[in-house]
């Protein structure tokens, strides 16, 4: 199997996307924006339909709107309980936006699908290298940024009397956020990008306490997510690669949930895990 | 105008206005609860049995309201506080997407048909809605009014001070548990209109928007009432009228709405910063100890 380049690019693709969703989607549910994580992958199918339209490529579309849409929930949802109405809000307004652009589009339910639901067979040389090299600068990212990106999450209040920029930080990560999603499209489909973000992470935030401990575990599981789902899907012919990762992902956590959650109200009765901070 | 005659308008006409009127009440106290995300997770749910219903050959509303309600069932068992759940429900709506994602891949290969059908379950369908749909939606939403209308005062009470109702006696959990029940079989009638992935258009941004530019319950559910009404049909007259290019019915909604909404936002903060002796609106009084990126409280 391991012989067709369109399984190699699948596979280099979509391992560099498991990761870069991994990490990212740790801080996500980490701060509690885990909306967010669902919200932007549906924002960014707008972006995609618009480039369709437009005649480039999908993925330099969903750039643009996952991007202005992460300034645009830092603006609108400067507290909790605003955030996730207005991101409710945001995703169905480009959704909305989205359904024009493929209306006035020729060739509509076949191009809708494949945006929504991923074409792992489409990957060219082309985008591997593309992903890999935002994979690069995302991963460096994280790193430059990593004590300030902890601090902010897991104590904000603290982080800000000491001068950590905050309001920053929440929105650079926003912005790899964007662009992770936009990358992780095309194999995952807009609908289940989010699988590839919060899954892995979820389960993770459970198994390990400690931030870099919790961070490599995800990175792992989220590339083993997605090579079970390449290989499922290919084995199947013709089922979407997004349902065997969704499918992994949810059958690896449930037991990691109910498990753990007798673990800790025994141990440290109901207090929450810094994971779990909000 | 001999559209205007026609059944399809017909039914597109009463099954919108019908939804309009009930998404709006609905969708206040999903609001006022802070329920966006746990409405998101229901509507995922009741995708995959939407999917799963025509695969097997039934009504896709059919199967949308069963599996939302057993859906809405479980959350509502599952956590007492869906606000602080936000990992548990997005697993289970990333598993139920994938499944619809399975069973709709599955379906639109076997026709060509099938696949722009495929398209109506995710962005609407006003222009297909049957004498059967229109039967349900309009069923649905007597049931929705009426379980509204017998819990409307200690829900309101309990979604805006939960803890003080708690201690009067109010039933807070079981109060919780018939909303998601109420909220599923909207979701599944929201999605007759706008689609699966357009509820939001209907049940959260008029409500939000009227929280916004209101002060009291009632003239919440008013405004939200209006905004959704309007947004609807004006959706349904751009898409009816000859004006040479039609525009998608769930575009114009979700167009209008959100406008509505970041209308409401930019007035909400203009007028804060104006009258700060005013109180706000009831919901904005709890849960709001939440320290901001920015160190503010709130």
């Amino acid at each position: 199997m391991l012989h067709y380049p369109f399984i190699q690019n699948a596979l280099l693709s979509g391992s560099c996307i498991a990761i870069v969703g991994a990490l990212t989607g740790y801080f996500l549910l980490s701060r509690g924006l885990t909306f967010a994580g669902h919200a932007l992958p549906n924002i960014g199918f707008a972006g995609a339909a618009g480039a369709v339209l437009v005649g480039v490529k999908p993925v330099y579309g969903m750039f643009v709107f996952t991007i202005l849409a992460s300034f645009g929930i830092r603006v609108l949802g400067q507290n909790v309980r605003d955030r996730d109405v207005s991101i409710g809000v945001l995703m169905s307004f480009a959704l909305g936006l989205g359904l024009l652009f493929l209306d006035l589009y020729a060739g509509y339910a076949q191009r809708v699908y494949a945006i929504l639901f991923g074409t792992i067979l489409g990957i060219s040389r082309g985008d591997v290298l593309v992903t890999g090299i935002s994979t690069l600068a995302v991963v460096a990212f994280i790193l430059l940024l990593y004590r300030p990106l902890l601090f902010s999450t897991f104590d904000p209040a603290v982080a800000e009397a000491r001068g950590v920029p905050a309001g920053l930080v929440a929105t650079a990560l926003l912005v790899v956020v964007a662009v992770t999603v936009s990358l992780s499209i095309q194999v995952m489909g807009a609908i289940l990008v989010f699988t590839l973000l919060v899954g892995p992470a979820a389960t993770a935030i459970r198994l390990t306490r400690r931030p870099s401990a919790s961070l490599l575990l995800s990175a792992l599981l989220g590339v083993a997510y997605i090579w079970g789902g390449v290989t499922l899907a290919v084995a199947s012919g013709d089922l979407p690669v997004s349902f065997f990762v969704a499918s992994i992902a949810f059958a690896v956590y449930l037991p990691v949930r109910l498990l753990t959650e007798r673990r800790s109200a025994t141990r440290r009765g109901r207090e929450p895990a810094p994971g779990h901070a909000h | 105008m001999h559209l205007l005659g026609s059944e399809i308008f017909q039914n597109a006409f009463l099954a919108g206005t019908v939804v309009a009127l009930v998404a709006a009440p609905v969708g206040y106290f999903l609001v006022l609860r802070s329920h966006a995300f746990a409405g998101e997770a229901l509507k995922d749910v009741g995708f995959a049995g939407a999917t799963g219903a025509v695969l097997l050959g039934a009504s896709s509303i059919f199967g949308m309201i069963v599996v939302s309600l057993l859906a809405a069932l479980g959350l509502g068992v599952l956590s007492k506080r869906i606000r602080g759940r936000d990992v548990e429900v997005g697993m289970v709506l990333s598993f139920a997407l994938g499944l619809g994602v399975l069973f709709l891949s599955i379906w639109t290969h076997s026709s060509a048909a099938h696949a722009s059908a495929g398209v109506n379950i995710l962005f609407g369908s006003m222009l297909s809605i049957g004498r059967s749909d229109l039967l349900v939606a309009l069923g649905g939403s007597v049931v929705i009014v009426a379980a509204l209308a017998v819990i409307f005062r200690p829900l309101l009470f309990a979604s805006i001070d939960p803890a003080v109702a708690e201690a009067r006696g109010v039933p807070t959990r079981l109060l919780s548990m018939a909303f998601m029940l109420i909220l599923g079989l909207t979701t599944a009638s929201t999605v007759l209109v706008v689609g699966v992935l357009l509820v939001a258009a209907l049940l959260v941004a008029p409500a939000a928007a009227a929280v916004n530019l209101t002060r009291s319950p009632k003239a919440a559910i008013l405004t939200a009432t209006l905004i959704s009404l309007g947004a609807t049909w004006a959706g349904l007259a751009l898409a009816f009228a000859p004006l040479g290019r039609h525009l998608p019915v769930g575009f114009t909604i979700s167009a209008l709405t959100a406008v509505a909404y970041l209308v409401s936002a930019a007035l909400r903060r203009a007028g804060r910063r104006e009258r700060r002796d005013l109180p706000p609106h009831p919901s904005r009084e709890v849960g709001q100890t939440d320290v901001l990126p920015e160190g503010r409280v709130s």
